[in-house]
Parts: structure tokens; sequence; C-alpha cells
């Protein structure tokens, strides 16, 4: 180890000569400067990148969430800008997402079709699940998806239709249900009307109750969603009344429950 | 290009798929190699981004070297490998969606691999852009054949099949179910230590290999003798 030579290895052939160095303060200011530039030069480099990747990642990202939106309700069925028309719900804990939550709106011809939410079951075998639900104006459930899960492979993981070798798979039984008391959110071997694997109760089970909270949470608002203009907090709809309608809402179309 | 720079790249490509194996000989980036190769899909997946990073920073910091001073040059690699990570993460969400939702967890954890800062800082910056580039694709190509088999080994007989989750790659194409419905699975084979075994195994393969090399060519005296360079 010599101080007279700092800048060369065993072994290590410099690829070009550098400039004599002018003292320890001249290289220290030197590399600092340099060190600046490349920073800045490559921080740009990233701006651009970004710049220009900014436009088709959004559009990606919408056509894949239109795509999601198309297993729990068909495209068919509305003809609104699912992506444009939202609310945002408040922290729900019947959501069991921490947190506001986006609500899209999905109309046809002006009229309310459904409503589109996330919710999370927070009791999976292992961990929470990830829940994409649309609830028809009517009232009755259109579709679930799981959309993120950690459950046992091939044990708990039928709850995702990619992996459920049912026909039809489970998940499909929610559609169609109507969320008045008479619906029993619970799973069969519970007393409900829900059907499980046996051996892999646990993920239906908590599939099937956040779905019945969720909905159960929503539905009697869903006509006070409808109503509020679009990109609007939903506090206030939770804060009246379920069966009461709101101000901004259309009185008519509310049902009685 | 003339022969002498023909022999010096085809030097680099021998070097980087078997000599200086990144997996094999070098062992370098073991945290990804343990992380991802529980199945064929992963494995490639993860290769495949190496390979373009690599390839692309060993590229830029050869073109750049002449500009980097000596004292400073590790914080400007890693500078310009995360800004090229950062981009090509950019890139691919953007241009190639599809792929980007298989690859897309994979490429920042590439920035996690020492293997791509060893190898600017061993070959790219004393290097021409040309051979940088060539190195960096050599090197995460060994990587990419280690992963593939030390991947299918893990699916083979830690879960029964072979090439899960090929469909999100190759629409249309199908998982093999090779050791049949009932196939029970061995848990250790996709757990980190079933990834430590396995990669013991076939550095011994390699080893032993090796060994048998070296006893054919002594015994024939006019073979040339091949000392691996570490």
């Amino acid at each position: 180890m010599s101080d007279a030579t700092p800048d060369t290895q065993p072994g290590d052939v410099p690829a070009q000569a550098l400039p004599p160095a002018p003292g320890a303060a001249g290289t220290a200011m030197r590399s600092a400067v340099l060190l600046g530039l490349f920073t800045v030069a490559f921080t740009a480099l990233m701006a651009v990148t970004y710049e220009a990747a900014r436009e088709p990642i959004r559009l990606s990202v919408e056509a894949r969430r239109l795509e999601l939106i198309g297993q729990v309700l068909p495209p068919a069925d509305y003809d609104n800008a699912l992506l444009e028309d939202t609310v945002q719900l408040p922290a729900l804990g019947a959501l069991g997402i921490d947190g506001p939550v986006t609500l899209h709106r999905a109309r046809r011809a002006g009229e309310p079709v459904a409503l589109v939410f996330e919710a999370q079951a927070p009791d999976g075998y292992s961990g929470a699940i990830r829940l994409l639900i649309a609830l028809r104006a009517s009232g009755e459930v259109a579709g679930v998806r799981v959309i993120a899960h950690r459950e046992t492979p091939g044990l708990g993981d039928y709850i995702d239709p990619a992996k459920d070798r049912a026909n039809p798979p489970w998940i499909t039984q929610f559609a169609g249900r109507d969320t008045s008391p008479a619906t029993r959110w619970k799973v069969r071997k519970d007393g409900g009307d829900f059907a499980y694997m046996s051996g892999a109760t646990i993920s239906a089970r908590a599939v099937v109750h956040a779905v019945g909270r969720a909905a159960a949470a929503i539905a009697p608002a869903r006509d006070a969603l409808f109503g509020l203009p679009a990109g609007a907090a939903a506090d206030e709809a939770f804060k009246t009344s379920p069966a009461a309608p709101d101000a901004h809402g259309d009185a008519s179309r509310s049902t009685p429950q | 290009m003339n022969p002498e720079e023909r022999a010096a790249l085809g030097d680099i490509g021998r070097k980087g798929l078997w000599e200086n194996n990144t997996a094999l000989v070098q062992l370098l980036g073991m945290c990804p190699l343990l992380a991802v190769s529980t199945s064929f899909v992963n494995a490639v997946s993860l290769s495949l981004a190496t390979v373009l990073v690599m390839a692309l920073s060993g590229g830029v910091v050869a073109a750049l070297r002449t500009l980097i001073p000596h004292e400073i040059r590790i914080p400007v690699f890693i500078l310009i490998i995360a800004a090229l990570v950062t981009c090509l993460d950019l890139a691919f969400n953007a241009w190639l969606h599809e792929l980007y939702l298989v690859l897309g967890i994979f490429i920042p954890l590439i920035v996690t691999n020492c293997i791509v800062l060893a190898r600017v800082e061993a070959f790219a910056a004393k290097n021409s852009p040309l051979a940088a580039t060539w190195d960096g694709a050599a090197m995460g190509l060994g990587l990419l054949w280690v992963l593939a088999l030390l991947g299918s080994a893990r699916e083979l007989i830690g879960s029964g099949t072979l090439f899960s989750g090929i469909q999100m790659i190759l629409p249309g194409a199908h998982p093999l179910q090779l050791l049949g419905e009932d196939y029970r699975g061995l848990l250790i084979a996709i757990l980190p230590p079933g990834a430590f075994i396995l990669l013991g195994l076939l550095i011994a393969t390699r080893n032993a290999w090796m060994a048998h090399v070296a006893k054919v060519r002594a015994a024939a005296p006019h073979a040339p003798t091949d000392v691996a360079s570490a």
C-alpha cells in the first residue's frame, strides 16, 4: 500500500490516460462536477422516457382495467365511459379496504345499470383476498372476481376462476344473487346458500362473507351513488339513512327494501 | 471485422456461457437465482430481462468510459444501471404491455443482481462498446441456460409440471403435467434449500466434467492447454 499511486490497481490497465490530477482539492471538485453532470444527464434520460411512456402506459392500464371489469359486468350492458364515471367511497369497514375506494358507475342510455367496486376479505387462509364486485341497479350481484389472493395452490385457489377446475367456476355462483335479506351470505356448511369445496372451506367462507358485507353496505346507498356528480366524494350517501332517497338522487327510482 | 476481433468476440462468448459462467463459476447473482428459479417460465423470464439490462449497461458504460473518472466510477456505474433499468421498465410497460405483465415484476429485481455491476466494473469499463455489449449479453445468456435448467428441475421435482405459466408468454401453449395428476409434489424443491441443493449438484456436475476434460487433455499432450482466467 503506497500513497504515491492512489489510482492504480494491480492487474488493472486503465483504458485511457487520465489527465494529470491537479491535487486532492482539484480532483474532488472535478469528481463532484462530473458526478453532478452524470446525474443530471441520466435523470433527464429517465424524465424523457417517462414522458414518452406515460400516455401508452395510461392506455394499457385502462384497457386492462376495462378487461377486468368486463369479467364481472358484460361490456354490452353499458355504454358510458366507465373509467371516468366514478365516485370516491369513504373508508367503509364493510369493504375491508383501508382508505378510499373508487366506485365505477355503469349506465346505458343514461339509465343506471351497475356499480363496480373493489372489496377485500381480510380472513382468507393465508392473508387478504382482493375482490372486484359488480352490483346491478336492481340490487342483485352481477358478478364477482378475485383479483389478488395468496390461497394455497391446488387447494383454496379455486376461488380464482383461472385456477378452478369446476365448470362453471365456483365464483360464478355469485351472479344474480339478491342483496335482500333472503340471501344467506354463508357457505352451506354454516347454513348459508353458497357451495364450497370440502377441505378448503376457509377461502370460500372468506369470499362469501366479504361479498355479503360489501353488497349489504353498498346496495342501500345505490340510488344516492348514481345521483352524485362524477368525481365526487360519496361520504354523504352513507350518512343519510339507507332507505331514504338522497337529495341528489332520482327519487322515483328508489325501491323500498 | 478482422479475424482477430472475431476471435476476441468468440472468446467473450465462450467465457460468458461456460468458462466464467455467472451462476456456476462466479457464483454471483444468487439472490434472483434463489428467488425466481421456482419454475422454468419464471427463470427464463428473469434471465431474458437480465440479458437485456446487461447488454445495454455494458454498451453504455463502455461508450462513456473515457468520461468517467476512476475515483467515482462505482456511483456513476450504479447511476447508469439504475437509470437504464428504470427506462427499460417504463418502455416495457408502455410498448410491450403484454410481456410487461409477465416480466414486469422481474425488471426492478435486476438492480439487486450484483452481476450487472460486476461485469460493468470488470469488463465494460476497459473495453469497446461492441465487446462490452456482447460480454453483457453472453454473461446474461450463461445465466439464462443455468437458470432454465434449475427452474425446470425445481418445477418438475417440486410440483410435477413443466412450463407452468407459459400461456402468459405464448397464448395457446399449455404447461406439461409430466409426473401425473396425483403427484403430490416435493415442497423442498420449490423452497430456497431446493435451489441450493440443485445448484450444488449442477456445479458438481460441471466440475466433474471439467476434471474429465482435463484428464483427457493430459493424456493427449498436443492438445492446447486451456486455463480459465479468473
